[in-house]
């Protein structure tokens, strides 16, 4: 096993606990669990088979199976992206909503204070 | 100059006077210390008594400025963080209908509007001919509109033709007056400059009556280092349509 290879696996690893942590604590979804473990195990069958890579890329009618791991990895991160810009929506809206209600009722407090 | 100048409610019905004395102000403000006590000031001799203020967290001496202020007819919002013009403008239409508000009108802090207009602007909701009445600075030709300021306005305009389907003279005017009904059908979701967009958005989507009224805009140093840089436009357009987008 090359050096990178146990880099890797040992990343892989490392990121598969924290998967299993994050549902054990109900952070996340089973559905999610599930998407997180298939992309980790994903990454540990291309490392020691890379003979999938070319002959997933060669169905998908590219030449090369690095190619076509980079253009899946951009669309995930694309897709990434995505989820963490509608998240960052959510929560931004969600501090002006108690920013709101913390103003509505520092104003009636105040008000009943001088009656 | 329009025909009202100061309210004066020799002439008006039962029901109008009742309207007028629950026609609240509603001034989203941040960092406006060398304005807004004349704007407050020019809107109590106008003769308006409930003057709504949401301080968006400024960091100068606006929010001292407004503690002192007679709280029985100006009542004063403080945003913990600074959340931006249209979640400040939210904050006092929230406020204003909870304190039984019939009509609400937005107004600037900068001093670029005229509290005479406001007479104006409330008359179509007064007589039951419209739900939301839009100022427009294109129509009575009184406004010195900075030329490149007139060319992102009349873009906007463009936009948001295509945007909402609504055509109009000026779709990014402070100055705008809407019924309680209005009011309380309109939903702003953006938080910072997309909220006049989405204003006219929320007409066309939920049916409102409207018009337009003719006002006019004063444009000082000031209120013109205040307003939206035409590089803000771009980035304004931008964030609807991605919103639009994701809803």
């Amino acid at each position: 096993m090359i050096i990178l290879q146990i880099i890797i696996v040992v990343f892989v690893l490392f990121a598969l606990s924290r998967v299993i942590l994050r549902l054990r604590d109900k952070q996340i979804s089973i559905a999610e669990f599930l998407f997180w473990t298939a992309v980790w195990i994903g990454v540990l069958v291309v490392l020691f088979v890379p003979g999938v890579m070319t002959m997933i890329a060669l169905r998908a009618g590219v030449s090369r199976g690095v190619d076509i791991a980079i253009y899946v990895g951009i669309t995930l991160l694309f897709y990434l992206v995505f989820r963490l810009y509608v998240k960052l929506d959510a929560v931004d809206q969600n501090v002006t909503k108690l920013v709101r209600i913390i103003a509505l009722e520092r104003e009636s407090s105040v008000r009943r204070k001088r009656k | 100059m329009n025909q009202y100048g100061k309210w004066k409610s020799k002439g008006k019905t039962k029901g109008e006077k009742n309207l007028l004395k629950n026609t609240f102000i509603v001034i989203p403000s941040y960092n406006e210390e060398k304005s807004i006590q004349d704007v407050i000031s020019s809107l109590r001799k106008a003769g308006y008594s409930h003057i709504v203020v949401v301080d968006d967290c400024s960091s100068d001496k606006t929010y001292k400025i407004l503690r002192q202020q007679p709280s029985n007819v100006v009542h004063v919002l403080r945003h913990a963080v600074n959340r931006g013009q249209g979640a400040s403008l939210k904050t006092g239409i929230d406020y204003a209908i909870s304190q039984g508000a019939d009509i609400i009108v937005t107004f600037d802090a900068d001093g670029q509007h005229q509290p005479q207009d406001i007479a104006v602007l409330i008359d179509p909701i007064m007589k039951g001919k419209a739900d939301v009445v839009l100022g427009s600075r294109f129509l009575a030709g009184t406004s010195e509109i900075p030329w490149l300021r007139a060319f992102v306005l009349k873009l906007g305009v463009l936009f948001t033709f295509f945007y909402s389907g609504i055509s109009l003279t000026d779709t990014h005017n402070g100055l705008r007056a809407l019924s309680r009904h209005a009011a309380e059908q309109v939903e702003i979701r953006h938080d910072r400059m997309e909220h006049a967009s989405e204003i006219i958005d929320e007409i066309q989507k939920k049916k409102l009556a409207y018009c337009e009224v003719p006002v006019t805009i004063r444009y000082t140093e000031y209120s013109q280092q205040k307003g939206q840089s035409t590089l803000n436009s771009v980035k304004i357009a931008w964030n609807l349509i991605i919103r639009k987008l994701l809803s």
